[in-house]
């Protein structure tokens, strides 16, 4: 090419993960992709599109429409020495396999007395606000969050995108990564030689004094819109992405809210029983005399999400229920 | 190169050597019943009696190398596959000596040494597992079978279907074997099955299969042999349905009122170890004192297990979180 180096470029959530399924596979002959429609079809979201071509049909493999079967083959692969990224098409359909992640991945090593570990990586899309309704737009990582054994990756920015899969690959235990199906068109830069990131530590996106807001994934990009709003009314708002849900780096929060005293977690999933709801015992339990005010949550309504556009959108956590729930907190009417 | 036998040797000593390892499978049975009541052994207890042939008959086919998974009612295939009587009873007592660190019970048993995958408490939840471990050897250019235990209760759950599609669409080394005793827990097979001839829903996935007189140890070795045999030279997964009994309850809380107590005589009497000595006696192959001396042999043996149990230790409450990742990883 030309003589100055090109420092970043720019590229998609999408194609970034092609990238690091790419990086993986070359770098380790153990490693395949096992999924529905993620060779002839390309990929449901297009992640591997390309890639049956440049692999072949060993190491990218369709399967039949049998979530438990080859969720349960790639335990049972990954405990005979390959490391298998298994795709879920979307969290919707990961329930048939619910057995094969909570009875089996989750509990091999500890059942076993440790004989056996399963280093699986499991990829699954996300998340509602595509008018696909109810049965197709869950977002469950939370519930998956509860389980010991397993760990859950939420990557909301397309360094983690890139970076994530390969950490997640070398670890000896289930991964289990939650890509937004919002996020898979989601421009940015990434320098060429991006690589592997960490997947035990939330990240603070926005430093700020006033208050904390804590979300993951898909909401993080109304989060930081949520802080620009605030910031114009002289609310200087922190936002950390907690990246890992399991396990939860609640340090980095609790540094945070012992700071600005004040909390609001931005969750996707349902408020009952919610990861939010977690967090906030957390942050309960570990910093109430630091809190100025009750930690708060903006979550999905309780509804199995709606088809028609303006009820789904009046489900989903928005910019400006963000925005009121920290208003709230300084005791403003709204 | 190692030549696998494709017949069973019938010789003497293998005759008897199959003796032994059903009459170990069915007195540690019997004491693991003795002590459930005396409350040594918690929890859930499947025990394997009537059964016997079945695991020491397919064991025989394997080698070292290959893989086992099974199900909760595995002693049988833990004890035939070779995993010691007293690493199995300190694990059902959940002495941290166990096989399993004390962790897993009676429905738990691991062996890394063994190739042993449970120990699987989940009806149906091994078959993915065997496909999987299948699907490494394949990938890896492994000649390594993988020997699925399941029951007939197994065959009405989706993972059933789903895992001997997939053994069968990619070619897989999956020895699937069914240990077809009738009951689904308490519930007859001709209850829960349109079609009971359960070989033949194997056959129509594309695969070999056959169905075998589970209670005939020398049919049984055979049968999975030629399979095995088979596999080995790329004839991907095969299927035996294995027609057998359970002589008692399904676990010690079952009150067996879904079958006759004619019905369970009536296995009782053409069951694996007595059709066997009976033929052993009749052919010439036991002779005076023979079974004399397995029986002692076998019983020094079991005593020796309950003894490694009994002088085994708990693990420390404070290790509690412990193994549930390869590092120490706080929620």
């Amino acid at each position: 090419m030309n003589g100055t180096a090109e420092s970043t470029k720019t590229t998609t959530y999408r194609d970034a993960i092609r990238a690091a399924i790419r990086d993986a596979l070359t770098r380790d002959e153990r490693v395949f992709l096992m999924g529905e429609d993620v060779g002839h079809y390309g990929g449901c979201f297009a992640v591997s599109m390309g890639l049956l071509d440049e692999f072949g049909a060993e190491r990218i493999r369709d399967t039949p429409l049998s979530e438990s079967g080859f969720v349960g083959a790639g335990i049972g692969a990954a405990m005979g020495g390959m490391r298998p990224i298994v795709e879920v098409m979307t969290v919707n359909f990961s329930l048939l396999a619910l057995d094969q992640i909570v009875n089996n991945a989750a509990t091999l090593r500890h059942m076993s007395g440790g004989q056996f570990g399963v280093p699986i990586v499991i990829r699954m899309a996300t998340g509602g606000g595509k008018q696909v309704a109810a049965q197709h737009s869950h977002s469950l990582e939370g519930w998956y969050a509860h389980i010991p054994g397993i760990k859950v990756l939420a990557p909301a920015t397309l360094e983690d995108a890139r970076g994530m899969l390969w950490t997640a690959l070398e670890d000896p235990d289930p991964v289990l990564i939650f890509e937004h199906v919002l996020l898979y068109n989601m421009e940015g830069t990434l320098p060429p030689d991006a690589g592997p990131v960490d997947i035990s530590r939330a990240a603070i996106r926005r430093p700020g004094k006033d208050v904390s807001l804590i979300t993951y994934g898909g909401m993080l990009a109304k989060t930081m819109a949520a802080a620009e709003a605030l910031s114009a009314e002289g609310i200087d708002a922190e936002v950390i992405d907690l990246r890992t849900l399991r396990p939860l780096d609640i340090e980095t929060v609790l540094d945070s809210v012992t700071r600005t005293r004040r909390a609001v977690i931005i969750d996707e999933g349902w408020r009952s029983g919610s990861l939010s709801a977690e967090i906030s015992a957390r942050i309960m339990e570990q910093a109430f005399y630091d809190l100025d005010a009750p930690v708060s949550r903006v979550c999905s309504a309780e509804v199995p999400l709606p088809y028609p556009a303006h009820l789904e959108q009046a489900a989903l956590p928005q910019t400006d229920d963000i925005v009121t729930a920290v208003r709230e907190l300084f005791g403003e009417n709204v | 190169m190692t030549e696998h036998d494709t017949k069973p040797h019938l010789t003497r000593d293998h005759l008897l050597e199959l003796l032994r390892k059903m009459l170990l499978i069915r007195h540690f049975e019997e004491k693991c019943a003795e002590l459930y009541s005396a409350q040594k052994i918690h929890g859930f207890l499947h025990l394997y009696i009537g059964e016997e042939a079945v695991a020491v008959g397919c064991m025989e086919a394997l080698e070292e190398e290959d893989a086992v998974v099974a199900t909760y009612r595995e002693h049988g295939q833990a004890l035939a596959r070779g995993i010691s009587p007293g690493a199995v009873m300190a694990e059902m007592y959940g002495k941290q000596e166990g096989c399993s660190g004390g962790r897993g019970g009676s429905m738990h048993i691991f062996d890394a040494e063994t190739r042993f995958y449970g120990g699987n408490a989940i009806v149906g939840g091994g078959l993915p597992l065997a496909v999987g471990l299948a699907l490494a050897d394949k990938m890896q250019g492994r000649d390594r079978v993988t020997a699925c235990f399941f029951g007939d209760g197994a065959v009405a759950e989706g993972e059933f279907h789903e895992s001997l599609n997939l053994a069968a669409l990619w070619d897989l080394p999956v020895l699937f074997i069914c240990e077809n005793n009738l009951y689904a827990m308490g519930t007859s097979l001709t209850l829960t099955e349109s079609e009971t001839d359960i070989h033949l829903k194997a056959a129509s996935y594309g695969m070999e299969s056959s169905q075998i007189d589970g209670m005939d140890v020398v049919a049984v070795e055979a049968a999975a042999r030629e399979a095995v045999n088979a596999m080995r030279g790329g004839a991907g997964p095969h299927f035996l349905e294995c027609r057998t009994y359970r002589f008692r309850a399904h676990s010690m809380f079952d009150a067996q009122l879904y079958r006759d107590k004619a019905e369970v005589e009536q296995w009782r009497e053409k069951g694996p170890v007595v059709r066997f000595t009976n033929w052993l006696h009749a052919s010439g192959n036991l002779h005076n004192g023979d079974l004399d001396a397995i029986e002692a042999e076998v019983a020094a043996e079991i005593d020796a297990a309950v003894e490694f149990a009994e002088a085994g230790t708990w693990e420390a409450p404070a290790q509690l979180t412990r193994g549930v990742y390869a590092e120490a990883t706080t929620p």
